[in-house]
């Protein structure tokens, strides 16, 4: 057997996962969880485009406004989070500085570029390269949520330094943008459906032979 | 062939048979490589358990100072809930929001979901509104954000530790070990067991 479950008339749901039948209207309810069940995601690619350019959009702002504001005796400072990392690295934490270079800046753009590729190797109709997308997907998937870890930061060193006398740090504009570009291309990730990659490959003979 | 034992991957939709997979602890997908399930002897039992060790460090890591900042003799302390408070008085509400959603809301969701699922099941029970409560707990798992949390307050830590004292409170702590115990859940939940036994009631 080497067929994809809509190719044989099936659909699996999306939160039991069990496998059934395929209605001829499309608002059909899973039979053991009653949850809507769908051969595809619907309007998956019009919504991943939709929040990914929404997310390149604002990765701009996240880049270009300042993320945190310090103020002290000795002056105030804006930092973006490319001269917060500047900062760090400079201060001898080159560490930390990677951390956070991958977190900020490497991350959103992995995502951004890889779901772009995704979604334009299933609209030109790709026939080849199946394997490594699925894995650029699961790639894109798992690595999403670490570019939260500015945004934490930012709250507890804001918390922190609040209250204190000698200097005070204020959450930038560039917070607003960088947290919504995190969350938009979340949203972009799970909207997408993995399938589609596989769905050109409707004969069972073009598929690679399972090693 | 019974349905039940039916698999489509949910990654690339290839149609396999349950039989066909091997029992090894985790079954990938013959064609792409997804994981497609996760076997464990006493897998929903051992989640039971992980997730009551787990609102336990919850309480306690929402309780507590995760750092606190000594600058002379003036002392201040960061909970979480103070960090959403400290973002929201500076105008920054929705910022304020996403933490207090991926970081507060979001886990505990997880964790009550799970302990909703599983503990009537002890006694034989499906939970009511079980279909709901699962898609809950699917969506909570994406969107909590403990483990990033804990990378995050370790790197405040850090860049801290150059200007003034700082130390770090309980809740550092109890949010590592909770991010343990939830990688610990992770691991061990098995959803196509819970849909076979609550399907069997």
């Amino acid at each position: 057997m080497n067929a994809s479950a809509a190719s044989l008339g099936l659909l699996s749901c999306h939160t039991c996962s069990l496998v059934s039948r395929a209605p001829a209207a499309d608002a059909a309810l899973c039979p053991r969880c009653g949850s809507a069940l769908h051969t595809r995601k619907p309007g998956s690619i019009g919504r991943t485009w939709a929040f990914l350019i929404a997310a390149m959009a604002l990765y701009v702002p996240a880049n270009a406004l300042p993320i945190m504001l310090t103020s002290s005796l000795f002056g105030s400072q804006d930092d973006t989070i490319m001269s917060g990392i500047v900062f760090l690295w400079e201060d001898g934490s080159w560490y930390l500085a990677l951390i956070v270079f991958v977190a900020s800046i490497l991350v959103p753009l992995a995502k951004i570029i890889g779901l772009a590729v995704l979604l334009l190797s299933v609209q030109l109709g790709w026939r080849s390269h199946q394997a490594e997308r699925a894995r650029l997907y699961r790639l894109v998937e798992s690595i999403g949520r670490w570019s939260m870890l500015d945004i934490f930061v930012v709250a507890l060193l804001v918390t922190v330094v609040q209250l204190t006398a000698l200097a005070s740090v204020r959450a930038g504009p560039a917070a607003l943008a960088f947290g919504a570009v995190v969350v938009l291309t979340m949203c972009a990730a799970t909207s997408f459906d993995p399938r589609l990659i596989w769905d050109p490959v409707k004969d069972p003979r073009e598929q690679p032979a399972t090693a | 062939m019974n349905r039940a034992q039916l698999l489509a991957c949910p990654e690339c939709d290839l149609l396999q048979s349950d039989s066909a997979v091997p029992r090894p602890r985790k079954a990938l997908c013959a064609r792409c490589g997804a994981v497609l399930y996760q076997r464990h002897p006493h897998g929903l039992e051992r989640t039971a358990a992980l997730t009551a060790a787990a609102l336990v460090l919850f309480a306690i890591a929402n309780a507590f100072p995760i750092l606190s900042l000594e600058l002379q003799g003036e002392r201040t302390d960061a909970t979480l809930a103070g960090a959403v408070s400290a973002l929201w008085s500076q105008n920054m509400q929705l910022v304020a929001a996403l933490v207090l959603f991926t970081a507060i809301v979001m886990p505990l969701a997880e964790l009550a979901a799970l302990a909703w699922l599983l503990a009537p099941l002890r006694f034989g029970l499906r939970a009511p509104q079980f279909g709901a409560v699962f898609q809950l707990l699917q969506f909570a798992q994406r969107w909590g954000m403990v483990e990033v949390f804990v990378l995050g307050s370790l790197v405040s830590f850090a860049k801290l530790g150059h200007l003034a004292n700082v130390e770090a409170g309980i809740a550092l702590w109890s949010f590592a070990g909770l991010m343990l115990v939830m990688a610990a859940i992770e691991a061990n939940f098995d959803p196509r067991d819970l849909w076979s036994r609550v399907a069997s009631l």
